[in-house]
């Protein structure tokens, strides 16, 4: 066991850094940048923590995580009763620790934050999640005594896969509704192998089916059955689809061969793996000079795997300024790192392109910042006659998704708001359908992973508190 | 999975298969598509349903080697499983009462107008069927579509059987003798489909056809389908399969159709050498 040591020398000491890649190396591979903490790096970060009595960093976790209570234990090298204590409340703990924004949640609370060096909460997780899995640790599967009800999850992406692990727990029977033919969806899709390899989330997902959550792959819900069948079926619904559907700029040239959605762009290379291209069948165009439109983390995931598939140059493109950038920083810099090009206040107004309808390049208007708009940000506006050429032979759009209106129009009495999404209350994750609940990027848009689990988890409460009052889908 | 219960050879490299997906047959409708994979590694390709039995949980697909997975799936045994089998997916036909109809079907799109041509029928329109191919070994379906057809023409281009010409010989003859026809649906290569819609423009006969593009999840997700229509872009796994073929930006959506073809032809070629090692 590591020692403890006293406070004020705590309080001194450096955040412990992860290893990375280099990015001249990594941008040629599509292996994970950051490398992880080592078993000494851990315990050395570990003992940072100052073990508040008051802890705040679990209040900025939607996972619940007892965050000290895991760190104590790394320091006391006890990682098995570390990992069990993640896994009370977070079922996808290697996923949580990898594509977190800490900096926005459990570490922006903590209490070293203003001395610049909070504790790296993530990477504690992360290396806890990884160590547990190398050593074939398993959470406990002899749950409750198995309830006889029913609750159907569409979608298993975050929020429905913590939706439905936490309802397994609780003894529910759990049936997982995946379009895809894999589980995971964003996770799978979305997020490219650098930043989450497709084997962790494969071995969280089975973790979660050893708790006993039956998962249906290449099951879409809207249209190989409908929501109304689900009713006859379950006694509740927790609708977590996400926020599907690509957004276009709809400028002219759009339709041309090389310009992709940044959901095509990343499914064909990460769910459809068409960068192991021709071992996997499925294709994908690689231009010399490409360019991303947009600056969120689906932009930065586009224009690095752009890199990785062997762009020469990869853009992106942004209407308003850095401050304004979306993504998150440790995106960014990663980015930049591996040489993708910022083009700020830049609105691209077409696309060109040649007879073959390959793209031979992007016209746009620079932009400057006016007052501020309704979501406080200043407004771009276009400078005119500003007008350039940028030479590029392909285009991705990350410009952000809408609502997939698949599943809503297949379910009688659950209203959308005006953009598609479900209408919900608060507490509860409730539709506007009783037994029907909702969460995740088909509720609030596009967001983060750890938001959608948070919504889960207050979804699985929500309808077990539903079916303990001896309601039922059922019975309506 | 979902095993193949049973496989014809329709002719030479056009096969036709019988997929267990009891799930699927209980909804389908015709007209629309289900996306299949032969294996883990494989591409998500889209296939208009050719026909189903509700009952015997199957569903129809009918398929001509055109690249790497079809003549992937080609090599595939009845009692062999598919690794995915997705669908029902897009919109049904629009199938009403019209009066007199008729159905133009080329390649293996010749499949396709089956179930739609049948529940057409049943919904008391006047049918006629027009089916043409290269030469008579190319003509499928005969028997069932003449079953379903008030009136069945078949033409071939080297005239070795039915009336030798194109099938839009055939069409514009129907129109220019019958003014009562309604209606026209037309599915096989986009070629076929882009002149049988010229034609009846000059006719102001609605037609409606039904695009096969490169899709990859099938449900509205990725945008690889999008094809202008009427000026607008439209996501055909869930705005159509079928469209208003007068609306359809044609060169727009052969472009998009063509482009892996360099990746498709190394695809094939990779899968040859892998099987002859």
């Amino acid at each position: 066991m590591a020692d403890m040591i006293p406070v004020k020398e705590r309080m001194k000491r450096e955040q412990i850094p992860m290893r990375e890649q280099s990015p001249n190396k990594r941008i040629a591979n599509f292996k994970e940048v950051p490398l992880g903490y080592t078993r000494e790096d851990a315990i050395k970060e570990a003992q940072r923590c100052l073990q508040c009595k008051n802890p705040k960093c679990m209040t900025g976790c939607p996972a619940e995580i007892n965050i000290p209570l895991f760190i104590k234990y790394i320091v006391e090298e006890d990682f098995e009763s570390a990992y069990l204590t993640i896994l009370k409340t977070d079922a996808l703990p290697a996923v949580t620790g990898r594509v977190c924004p800490q900096e926005e949640q459990c570490q922006k609370e903590c209490v070293l934050k203003s001395t610049g060096k909070p504790i790296a909460i993530g990477r504690l997780e992360r290396f806890v999640a990884d160590w547990a899995r190398k050593n074939h640790i398993h959470g406990k599967t002899d749950s409750v005594a198995k309830k006889d009800l029913k609750v159907a999850v569409v979608g298993s992406g975050p929020a429905g896969l913590s939706c439905a692990a936490d309802l397994a727990k609780m003894g529910y029977h759990v049936t997982l509704f995946e379009a895809l033919h894999k589980p995971g969806g964003v996770l799978v899709y979305g997020i490219p192998e650098f930043r989450l390899p497709k084997t962790i989330v494969e071995y969280e997902v089975n973790e979660i089916k050893k708790i006993g959550v039956q998962v249906i792959t290449d099951y879409v819900v809207g249209a190989t059955g409908s929501v109304e069948d689900l009713k006859k079926e379950f006694d509740a619904i927790f609708l977590a689809n996400g926020a599907g559907a690509p957004r276009f700029m709809n400028i002219q040239g759009e339709n041309m061969n090389d310009v992709y959605s940044a959901n095509e762009f990343l499914t064909r290379s990460n769910l459809m793996k068409a960068y192991l291209f021709p071992e996997y069948d499925t294709p994908i165009k690689i231009g010399r000079k490409a360019a991303t439109i947009g600056a969120g983390n689906v932009a930065m995931d586009s224009a690095r795997t752009a890199l990785r598939l062997g762009a020469e140059k990869s853009y992106i493109i942004y209407r308003r300024s850095r401050k304004e950038v979306p993504a998150r920083a440790e995106e960014v810099h990663h980015a930049e790192e591996e040489g993708v090009v910022f083009n700020f206040l830049t609105l691209p107004v077409r696309v060109l392109g040649n007879k073959e309808g390959k793209v031979t390049g992007m016209e746009c208007i620079k932009m400057e910042l006016g007052e501020p708009d309704e979501s406080g940000r200043r407004r771009p506006i276009p400078i005119e006659g500003s007008n350039f050429t940028l030479e590029v032979d392909m285009v991705i759009d990350a410009i952000g998704t809408m609502a997939n209106p698949i599943i809503a129009k297949s379910a009688q009495g659950v209203e959308v708001n005006k953009w598609g999404y479900f209408k919900i209350d608060e507490k509860t994750r409730m539709t506007t359908c009783e037994g029907i609940f909702a969460g995740g990027d088909i509720v609030r848009g596009a967001a983060t992973v750890i938001s959608a689990v948070g919504d889960g988890k207050v979804a699985a409460r929500s309808i077990a508190t539903y079916l303990s009052s001896g309601k039922s889908l059922k019975k309506k | 999975m979902y095993q193949i219960i049973k496989k014809e050879t329709l002719y030479q490299d056009i096969y036709a298969m019988w997929i267990k997906a009891p799930e699927i047959a209980r909804t389908v409708q015709p007209g629309q598509f289900i996306i299949l994979m032969t294996r883990e590694e494989g591409e998500r390709i889209p296939l208009t349903v050719a026909d189903y039995d509700r009952e015997k949980g199957l569903i129809y697909i009918v398929f001509q080697i055109v690249g790497k997975t079809t003549d992937e799936l080609s090599s595939f045994k009845e009692g062999d499983y598919l690794y995915s089998f997705i669908g029902p997916l897009g919109k049904k036909s629009e199938i009403d009462y019209f009066g007199t109809v008729v159905l133009v079907g080329g390649g293996t799109g010749i499949a396709c107008i089956h179930p739609i041509a049948r529940n057409l029928k049943k919904a008391g329109n006047k049918v006629i069927t027009i089916i043409g191919a290269r030469t008579k070994k190319l003509i499928i379906m005969e028997k069932e579509l003449r079953q379903v057809s008030d009136e069945l023409i078949i033409t071939t281009d080297d005239g070795s059987y039915g009336r030798k010409g194109f099938v839009t010989d055939a069409l514009k003859e129907k129109l220019d003798h019958d003014n009562n026809i309604k209606k026209v649906w037309t599915i096989g290569p986009p070629i076929m489909m882009k002149v049988t819609t010229s034609l009846t423009k000059a006719y102001s006969v609605d037609t409606i056809v039904s695009l096969n593009t490169i899709m990859v999840d099938g449900t509205g997700m990725c945008g690889s389908c999008r094809v202008s229509i009427g000026g607008e872009t439209k996501f055909v796994c869930t705005d159509g399969p079928e469209f208003d073929g007068q609306l359809v930006d044609w060169d727009g959506f052969m472009n998009r159709i063509g482009r892996y073809k360099k990746e498709e032809k190394e695809s094939w070629n990779h899968h040859k050498n892998q099987e002859e090692c």
